[in-house]
């Protein structure tokens, strides 16, 4: 995925990107990891610092904007998408990032999270989910697993929790990739393609919180239960899993169904196509949950289509074209009008 | 009224046509307005629509009309009761008939009084028949009849026939005030270009209506208004929703800003949100947002991203949007939201029109919010306050918030065509210095204003957001007095905005026992109420408009102080009355309010000041 980055034209270090800001996450926060990150990734995008922008709600996640030393918003709980949406349709040229978490984007900004991925726009979106709302202490978020304990679920959760993935596709995402906070290598190398991608780019990292989660991925990325437990998507290849890799998937009628892989012949086990059209494949894949499966990490769609910012302005431009009108004077002065002598 | 013996000279008519919401009212009084601008008048209008988007037809709800006030002398509202009424059937009668003065001329289509749709109309009686109608001078033209036989030789099927009787009522109504028809023939043969036989058929049908009226005793009802004074110029009939667009388009090529409209569609402000989406053709970028608060939201980032930002809405979207107002206040940004008022509550009375969002535009957000709040008067002037609103938000980078209402929105006035280069220069504030030396919240000595940076622009990445900021790093900070230090920086660069805005002027008496205030679009019935007093003789009254509500003109109270009383006439409650005694505890205030979803009448407001000349400490 590194090779379709643009080469270099300007050189930064990853700490150009780091601001002056102290940074104010519990030490041990899953937090550092993506911000380390990222900045790595703005260092090498080859792209100008004063076209990235990075824009945030409110929570923990959000507070990344200001130590990133780009342009940046740190708007109001669940809007960083919508004043996105905005600033990319203004300056269609800018990168545009928007951080968030699984309270502040699948909660009080759902709607304008299915809204993003409905039109496509150019953004790329990365989901700390935690799931749990962290910066208000503790209380349970629409991703919170049903059954635990939180300050308002004191007997456990009744709620059903939504599964990022199910929802971005559902809604038509282009682009989403499921991501561990301990993979920073994986991180990586999904921003660089999330960037690349043309479209609204949805990035879920599954990141812990120390202090009221703590663990709640440790199934699915820790060094014991990784390889059972979790499935590392490579577009191309047979998704495969479980201790040397002696698992696969295999369709049982509309299903998956796990399979020893040395039990079937190689062509019966799937493989992963990322730039597969039709979505249910992704979903499917974007469904998988313990016990019965592992669940899926890694780029698990990503697909071509055109970015409602690119619609808007071909659109002007036609306009623009087609018109009699130079400027605001010709329009003003077109159709009935009359002029008064006295 | 209209009548050869009056010997008063006879200086404004009101005119409304009415008929089903399919007779096609509307298109027949914009005509009408039309040759009323051609013939030099100066003009008001009003548009009535049924609540319903198809209500029955022939029944009362389904009526539409349009009123139309227009004179020898500056017009500024649609007037209060009707000299001419065009009921194009017994609903349209039924409806308007109590508002037609008496001696008033009714011009009805006799054909359409049926048995059948008398009793949609619930009249027991055909009241063209029977002697309820004897206070009006009542013109029974058969327009059914009539415009059938002018276009029989066209083939047309019945229903393209009968959808032309507008015209011939048109003919009839050009007839009386002697007005040519060549202007609407014109528009006409443009309007059905592709179809030149229903141009043809509406011709014939306003010809018909004409020649009609020439040759039947209305002939003697003719009468003559002559032109208004109105300075030299181009003009075209403008309605409020369409001035504030244009405003923000102009303030967009004067200040050589790319134009980010933002918006959810509402009532009655989606207008604006139409017009700006059909001009794309000059480079604007509208986003029909998700929801309002996604479209506040998107007005934010736009602002950010460097281009002239602009939000519409109108009271329930506002609620919405207040969280994020107060975000383009902390964070200092340019922004102008627009709210087209509606009478509230909650959903209210979506359709009426009323003035009661002002407390909402003042206090309305969380925390020490202050910003600045401007309102149109005129359908015309919507497009200087868009211009006035999007040059302060520029160079004071702050959000801006501009009151319309309902009326104002649907309402037509003439418009001098203004082009970009007579508008007043919009000066952004400049940062001179180097990136190095500059900082996120440094700012304008002058006016405060926070020097506007944005993407693109190398070496000025910054981060603004919601939390305070420290003073000129704009970095996050809890500095328990710093706070205090930003809460009062906050507020004198709004109360600032006061040194570049035009004084408070005085029509009529400069002190003395009354002044009338209005502000937004209470103006208009209001300084007609003063005129006409003035006219009769009364000398101890002043009257003024404000379209500055925060921060007010710096010579405010200086002005109210130079009367015994000050009556604030708004459709609201008396929130202006209040905020204004809230500033000036020793002016006395009364407050004259109308909560009925409709407009001021002139007479209303011209008798209540009459009420306290007379009985100065009546009310209050």
């Amino acid at each position: 995925m590194l090779a379709e980055v643009k080469p270099h034209t300007i050189a930064y270090k990853r700490t150009d990107f780091a601001s002056d800001q102290h940074v104010r996450w519990c030490p041990g926060c899953g937090d550092f990891m993506i911000l380390n990150t990222m900045q790595k990734v703005f260092a090498n995008l080859g792209r100008k610092k004063e076209d990235l922008v990075c824009v945030s709600g409110i929570g923990c996640s959000s507070r990344i904007t200001y130590y990133m030393d780009t342009y940046g918003v740190h708007s109001i709980h669940g809007r960083a998408i919508p004043t996105s949406t905005g600033l990319k349709l203004a300056n269609p040229d800018l990168s545009v990032w928007v951080s968030t978490g699984d309270g502040d984007c699948m909660a009080i900004g759902g709607n304008h999270f299915i809204h993003a991925i409905r039109r496509n726009i150019d953004l790329n979106i990365i989901i700390f989910n935690n799931r749990i709302y962290g910066m208000t202490k503790g209380q349970s978020s629409p991703t919170s697993p049903e059954g635990i304990k939180t300050k308002t679920a004191p007997e456990g959760t009744y709620e059903r929790p939504f599964n990022i993935g199910e929802v971005a596709i559902g809604c038509g995402a282009s682009f989403f990739a499921r991501v561990p906070d301990k993979d920073y290598k994986m991180l990586e190398e999904t921003m660089h393609a999330a960037y690349n991608h043309k479209g609204t780019s949805v990035i879920e990292v599954l990141q812990n919180c120390v202090i009221f989660t703590d663990g709640i991925h440790e199934q699915i990325t820790g060094k014991a239960t990784r390889d059972e437990n979790q499935v590392v998507l490579k577009h191309g290849e047979p998704i495969l899993f479980g201790k040397e890799d002696a698992y696969g998937l295999v369709l049982d009628g509309m299903k998956f169904k796990k399979v020893k892989a040395s039990d079937v012949s190689e062509d019966q086990l799937l493989k992963h196509d990322m730039h597969e059209e039709a979505s249910q494949y992704h979903l499917a894949l974007a469904r998988l949950q313990l016990p019965d499966f592992p669940v899926a990490t890694g780029i698990i769609r990503n697909v071509e289509d055109v970015s409602f910012d690119k619609r808007v302005h071909s659109a002007i431009e036609a306009a623009q074209k087609r018109t009699s009108f130079k400027n605001t004077s010709d329009l003003f002065k077109s159709g009935n009008t009359w002029d008064v002598v006295g | 009224m209209a009548n050869q013996n009056n010997t008063k000279p006879l200086n404004k008519v009101v005119v409304r046509f009415s008929g089903d919401s399919g007779d096609g009212m509307q298109l027949t009084g914009n005509l009408f307005s039309q040759s009323s601008g051609i013939a030099g008048n100066d003009l008001t209008t009003i548009p009535d629509f049924p609540a319903e988007i198809r209500a029955p037809q022939g029944t009362i709800g389904g009526v539409s009309s349009y009123q139309v006030q227009f004179g020898g002398t500056e017009i500024y509202t649609p007037g209060d009761k009707i000299d001419i009424l065009i009921a194009m059937n017994p609903a349209a009668l039924a409806a308007n008939i109590r508002s037609l003065k008496p001696g008033g001329i009714l011009l009805t289509d006799s054909d359409e009084f049926s048995k059948k749709n008398l009793k949609k109309a619930n009249y027991e009686e055909n009241p063209l028949e029977d002697n309820s109608l004897d206070d009006f001078r009542v013109i029974k033209a058969p327009a059914t009849f009539l415009t059938k036989e002018a276009l029989k030789e066209l083939g047309l099927d019945n229903n393209a026939v009968i959808r032309c009787r507008n015209m011939f009522a048109l003919g009839v109504v050009y007839h009386l005030f002697s007005r040519p028809l060549d202007a609407t023939v014109l528009f006409l043969e443009m309007k059905f270009a592709k179809k030149p036989l229903l141009a043809e058929a509406n011709t014939k049908a306003l010809q018909a209506g004409y020649s009609f009226a020439e040759s039947t005793e209305i002939n003697s009802l003719s009468m003559h208004i002559p032109p208004a004074r109105l300075k030299r110029g181009t003009y075209r009939n403008i309605d409020g929703n369409t001035a504030v667009a244009w405003g923000f388009l102009a303030a967009a090529e004067k200040s050589g800003k790319k134009l980010s409209l933002c918006s959810y569609p509402i009532t009655p402000a989606s207008e604006i949100l139409h017009e700006l989406s059909a001009r794309k053709d000059l480079g604007t970028i509208v986003f029909q947002a998700e929801d309002e608060i996604a479209a506040v939201c998107a007005s934010i980032g736009a602002a950010f991203a460097g281009n002239l930002s602009v939000t519409t809405t109108s009271g329930p979207g506002a609620s919405l949007k207040s969280e994020a107002m107060g975000l383009a206040v902390i964070a200092e940004l340019p922004l102008v939201m627009v709210n087209v008022m509606r009478a509230g509550p909650s959903t209210g009375l979506p359709t009426k029109t009323e003035q009661s969002d002002l407390n909402q535009a003042l206090y309305g957000r969380h925390g020490e919010a202050p910003l600045v709040v401007l309102a149109a008067s005129t359908p015309d002037d919507c497009f200087q306050f868009a211009f006035e609103a999007c040059k302060i938000a520029l160079e004071h980078t702050t959000p801006v918030i501009l009151l319309s209402d309902s009326y104002l929105s649907s309402g037509t006035s003439p418009w001098r065509i203004t082009t970009v280069d007579e508008l007043p220069e919009i000066n952004i504030p400049e940062y001179k210095g180097t990136a190095e030396d500059w900082l996120p919240y440094q700012r304008e000595p002058e006016t405060l204003a926070r020097y506007w940076k944005y993407p693109g622009q190398a070496g000025f990445e910054h981060r603004i957001g919601g939390l305070e900021k420290q003073i000129n790093t704009g970095n996050l900070t809890y500095e328990p007095v710093n706070h205090e230090v930003m809460v009062k920086l906050r507020e004198e660069k709004i109360a600032k905005v006061a040194d570049k805005i035009p004084a408070q002027e005085v029509i009529g008496a400069q002190s003395g026992k009354l002044l009338v205030v209005s502000w937004g679009s209470t103006y208009g019935a209001a300084k007609t109420a003063f005129e006409e007093l003035s006219e009769d003789g009364s000398k101890d009254i002043g009257f003024t408009n404000f379209n500055y509500i925060n921060p007010l003109p710096s010579n405010t109270e200086h002005m109210l102080g130079q009367y015994d009383e000050v009556l604030v006439c708004e459709q609201n409650n008396g929130q202006f009355a209040s905020f204004l005694q809230s500033k000036f505890p020793s002016v006395k205030i009364r407050k004259y309010n109308k909560i009925q979803g409709q407009p001021f009448f002139v007479e209303e407001i011209r008798e209540m000041i009459k009420h306290n000349l007379e009985e100065p400490s009546h009310v209050g």
